[in-house]
């Protein structure tokens, strides 16, 4: 086939007349839409929706596919991403038409089955997390994030505070922290970290006063490292009259081993895509359910899943609530999913994940420490933070060659240039689902690459060539946008 | 044993022996003891496949499903085989966000194929790569309006949006410092003489719906000059199957479309997954929220399709960013993607007419034959809402007991609507039979 065939827009391979879909025969009278309402209702132009076949449709799409990596196809240590393994289980009961045919308006006492999933699953995201109860409804764990921050907005109206505005944010935190606290209506104040990369407990104290709402932190950290004073942190915040929001992106390095709530975060939120094995589906739909502390549950969204006797309910009164956040409930398919994991894992099996993803991210820093900078060298939990700073001074050769060098070779990239706290920063998670082999070969190719730096640095500029396109020009897609196709 | 974890104990000991350990508890052992968790997490043991699958299995039939006539905001349509066939490849549904473009150029182009079916849709000239759902896609394109309007603090909309979106905008703005005013109704549709009134130098933006909550259509006639005369822009969400056949937001003159696509291919699964989707004018793009693909070409001068202007997105500008949307539904708009290209240009427009026909010959034959009344009278498109002389939640109760699910009660979205209203959307899929079956029903019902 002609490369030009085989790279076309599905709206380049249309043909005027052609069809993929049979609609059934009208059985009502084929009145026609002008007949039925004013004609200054019905639309005027027409669209230039692609004309083809089913067969057209399921190459074009097909094709596609195979250009794309995935979970499926080999090791993905994308930092803080947790890119585990899907199961396929998990496809075949969230695929059971028992679920999937549900509307959300249906009478309750006919959707008993998925409430009592809901409500289920909420209690045993509250056991992993040591948390109280919490809600399904966030679409993503920025969404969770939203979320976190209504709670603490929520609970200050009702004290009566008004004059708490003020957000902490680690230096090393994920962007999404800051920008959420924003968008809830939080000024976001910057907390340094010291040289071990954990929040420095000595500028903290520096933010301690009656403006202070609260803190958003992950741990382990952004570095993979496990916040040594978060005891500490969270008396000194809750002494100062603030909240703790965990943010869960990392919880997979500490299940059955650490609970946030032990540690004394007041709310926290799951990224169910992650930590619990749902796929990510090129960017989406995740789950960034959010579970919270006695304090914080009389401020739940609403509905919230509960149960009177052996009946399950959405529970639509709740005095103090923050609102509603979603349409409807959530990702419920999602949901089904992340439920699905967890009866299979059980306690041992969540527990062994978590053990695995640390044992698995610390032999990959051992065994690649000694070619490439690693600032923070301590034992790491499920991730740990490299740095091409060196590499770059003496050959050239930064994280973006590293993480497209990686593709030449059939892997995914690392998450590169985050957290800003490291120069030329690429975050390694190989999390539990990688065996020994994959590691070793992963091993492997970064020495084989650390020695191009040295020896060929300018192949490594020039890779990848054997990816379906070549590194791809960013600038001009940003100054001269081309967002869509046009007809010609 | 846990068949997604590949080590056995003699890789463990050779594992931790490199790193220089002698045990995985010494990889823990940064965890003060003080907060460490001691004993073992109180949930079951790990199960086998089949036992997990009995289980799931269980919870999934103890649901129940009828013959529905349930919308606001979730349709029953017809989901073409294709569907489910390609969202079913792994390679789309086990990939992250494609951050690394010489590898994600599936996912790139399918979205890149995404955002041009929206603007063909909507008539307006960007779209993003989606949002999460039809609700919060309002409130990001509220806050769009804001963003991109100089000195404003108020947004106006329809008391005819959903009572849902309108439940989400409170939370979203509450503590914004922006003003919500909401528009009052004559006869089921916008009073659009009360905009005027409204109307100031610090409005961003109008927000109304078409087909509204109760699936009436509204005539927005020199609506979006009125706002533009003002600096205020006019945001209109539609159900996008509507679009097939009614007027498209740009054709109004709408700055911002907004809207829910669940109607194209994706089950109706208990309200989600589904996708919010946002188009607007050309001139707001760089204030849009969420992700964005490009065209540009690679080192061979290759087309190609990457995430772009990334400036406005919150891993760069943090707090400063706009939004905080960074995964959004990316796999479900793949559906909606497949879906459109399968319906294609003629099936959307046969779809569309087939969801009027159907609804106006149930619409008719209830007043003739059931003698039961339409809320107002006024133009739809799949669905429309009945004044009953009853409650209307008891009148789908006893229709239940029939296996048709009659409709939605709307007092049970807005405690403020009258309790007889009872909103009825028809699709494609309801056959003549199941129309006349409901017909019956609802007579019995009101007896």
């Amino acid at each position: 086939m002609s490369t030009q065939l085989k790279n076309k827009l599905i709206f380049e391979r249309s043909r005027e007349g052609r069809r993929g879909f049979r609609v059934p025969d009208i059985d009502v009278p084929a009145r026609k839409p002008e007949e039925m309402v004013d004609k200054k209702y019905l639309r005027v132009h027409e669209t230039a929706l692609p004309e083809v076949s089913e067969v057209d449709v399921i190459r074009h799409y097909t094709r596609l596919s195979q250009k794309n990596y995935c979970v499926d196809l080999g090791f993905y240590p994308l930092g803080s991403c947790t890119m585990k393994y899907n199961p396929k289980i998990n496809e075949v009961t969230a695929g059971l038409a028992g679920f999937a045919g549900l509307h959300p308006l249906q009478p309750q006492k006919t959707t008993q089955g998925i409430l009592e999933l809901m409500y289920d699953l909420t209690e045993r995201l509250c056991e992993v997390t040591g948390m109280s109860w919490g809600t399904l409804q966030p679409f993503a764990g920025a969404h969770g994030e939203f979320t976190g921050m209504k709670f603490f907005k929520s609970y200050f109206k009702k004290q009566g505070d008004t004059g708490r505005t003020k957000v902490l944010v680690p230096d090393g935190a994920h962007g999404t922290n800051p920008a959420s606290a924003h968008i809830s209506g939080f000024e976001v104040v910057e907390v340094k970290s010291n040289e071990k990369g954990m929040v420095s407990v000595e500028d903290l104290k520096q933010h301690l006063d009656e403006n202070l709402a609260g803190i958003m932190l992950t741990n382990p950290n952004t570095l993979g490292l496990y916040e040594e004073d978060i005891a500490e942190i969270a008396e000194l915040v809750h002494d100062a009259g603030g909240l703790l929001y965990y943010d869960g992106a990392n919880l997979n390095a500490i299940m059955g081993k650490s609970r946030p709530g032990d540690m004394g975060f007041d709310v926290v939120h799951l990224n169910l895509h992650k930590t619990f094995s749902t796929p990510h589906g090129g960017g989406g739909p995740g789950s960034g359910a959010v579970m919270v502390n006695k304090k914080l549950e009389p401020f739940l969204p609403a509905p919230t899943v509960r149960k009177k006797g052996s009946e399950y309910y959405l529970d639509h009164d709740i005095p103090d609530t923050m609102g509603r956040i979603s349409g409807f409930y959530g990702n419920i398919a999602v949901l089904v999913r992340a439920y699905t994991y967890i009866l299979t894992m059980g306690n041992d099996g969540l527990k062994r994940a978590s053990e695995l993803a640390v044992l698995n991210a610390n032999y990959l820093k051992e065994k690649l420490k000694g070619r490439y900078f690693l600032p923070y060298d301590r034992v790491c939990k499920h991730e740990f933070v490299l740095s091409a700073q060196k590499m770059k001074d003496a050959y050239g050769v930064n994280g973006t060659d590293v993480a497209k060098a990686l593709l030449e070779f059939g892997i995914h990239a690392p998450t590169v240039y985050f957290p800003l706290i490291v120069h030329e920063a690429m975050m390694f998670e190989p999390t539990e689902t990688e065996s020994r082999e994959s590691l070793d070969n992963f091993i492997e190719v970064m020495h084989e690459i650390a020695d191009l730096a040295e020896k060929d640095p300018d192949k490594l500029h020039e890779m990848p060539t054997s990816t379906p396109v070549r590194r791809v020009d960013q600038v001009q897609a940003a100054k001269h946008p081309v967002l869509r196709w046009q007809p010609e | 044993m846990f068949p997604y974890l590949p080590h056995t104990d003699k890789e463990i000991k050779a594992m931790l022996s490199d790193i220089g350990v002698d045990s995985i508890d010494e990889l823990f052992a940064d965890i003060p003891a003080k907060i460490r968790f001691k004993g073992e997490l109180n949930l079951p043991k790990g199960q086998s496949e089949l036992e997990v699958y009995t289980r799931l299995k269980r919870l999934a039939e103890n649901n129940r499903q009828g013959v529905s006539f349930l919308g606001a905001g979730n349709y029953d349509h017809i989901i073409p085989s294709t569907v489910g066939a390609l969202m079913g490849r792994t390679e789309f549904y086990t990939s992250y966000t494609p951050y690394q473009p010489e590898i994600s150029q599936g996912v790139l182009q399918a979205i890149f194929e995404f955002q041009t079916l929206m603007c063909e849709l909507t008539s307006l000239q960007v779209s993003n790569a989606s949002l999460y759902d039809g609700h919060t896609a309002a409130s990001e394109a509220c806050a769009l309006a804001v963003n991109s309007t100089r000195k404003t603090d108020t947004i106006l909309y329809s008391s005819t949006i959903h009572p849902y979106t309108k439940q989400v905008l409170e939370t979203y703005f509450e503590d914004l410092n922006i003003k919500l005013v909401e528009l009052p109704e004559k006869a089921g549709v916008l009073d659009t003489d009360s905009v005027k009134d409204q109307l100031g130098d610090n409005v961003a933006g109008l927000l109304v719906q078409s087909p509204n909550i109760y699936g009436n259509l509204e005539d927005y006639t020199g609506l979006s000059d009125l706002l533009h005369e003002h600096k205020s822009l006019l945001i209109v969400s539609s159900n996008p199957m509507a679009l097939g056949a009614i007027k498209s937001q740009g054709e109004w003159g709408a700055d911002i479309a907004i809207g829910d696509t669940q109607p194209f291919g994706l089950p109706a699964y208990y309200g989600g997954p589904s996708v919010g989707y946002i188009a607007a004018t050309e001139k707001l793009l760089r204030k849009m929220p969420g992700r964005i693909v490009g065209q540009s070409v690679d080192e061979d001068g290759k087309r190609a399709f990457v995430l772009t202007m990334q400036a406005r997105e919150q891993h760069i500008k943090r707090e400063r960013a706009t939004s905080n949307i960074c995964s959004n539904q990316a796999l479900a708009a793949l559906g909606n993607t497949i879906y459109l290209a399968t319906v294609g240009k003629e099936g959307l427009k046969e779809l569309a007419e087939q969801n009027m026909q159907k609804a106006h010959y149930l619409a008719e034959k209830l007043k003739k034959e059931a003698g039961v009344e339409m809320a107002a009278d006024q133009p739809f498109f799949n669905e429309f809402t009945l004044a009953l002389p009853k409650k209307a939640a008891d009148i789908a109760e006893a229709m239940e007991a029939d296996g048709i699910f009659a409709g939605v009660a709307l007092n049970q979205l807005d405690a403020s609507k009258p309790e007889n209203l009872l909103t009825v959307a028809v699709t494609e899929k309801r056959t003549v039979e199941e129309m006349d079956r409901y017909v019956q029903s609802m007579k019995g019902a009101l007896k």
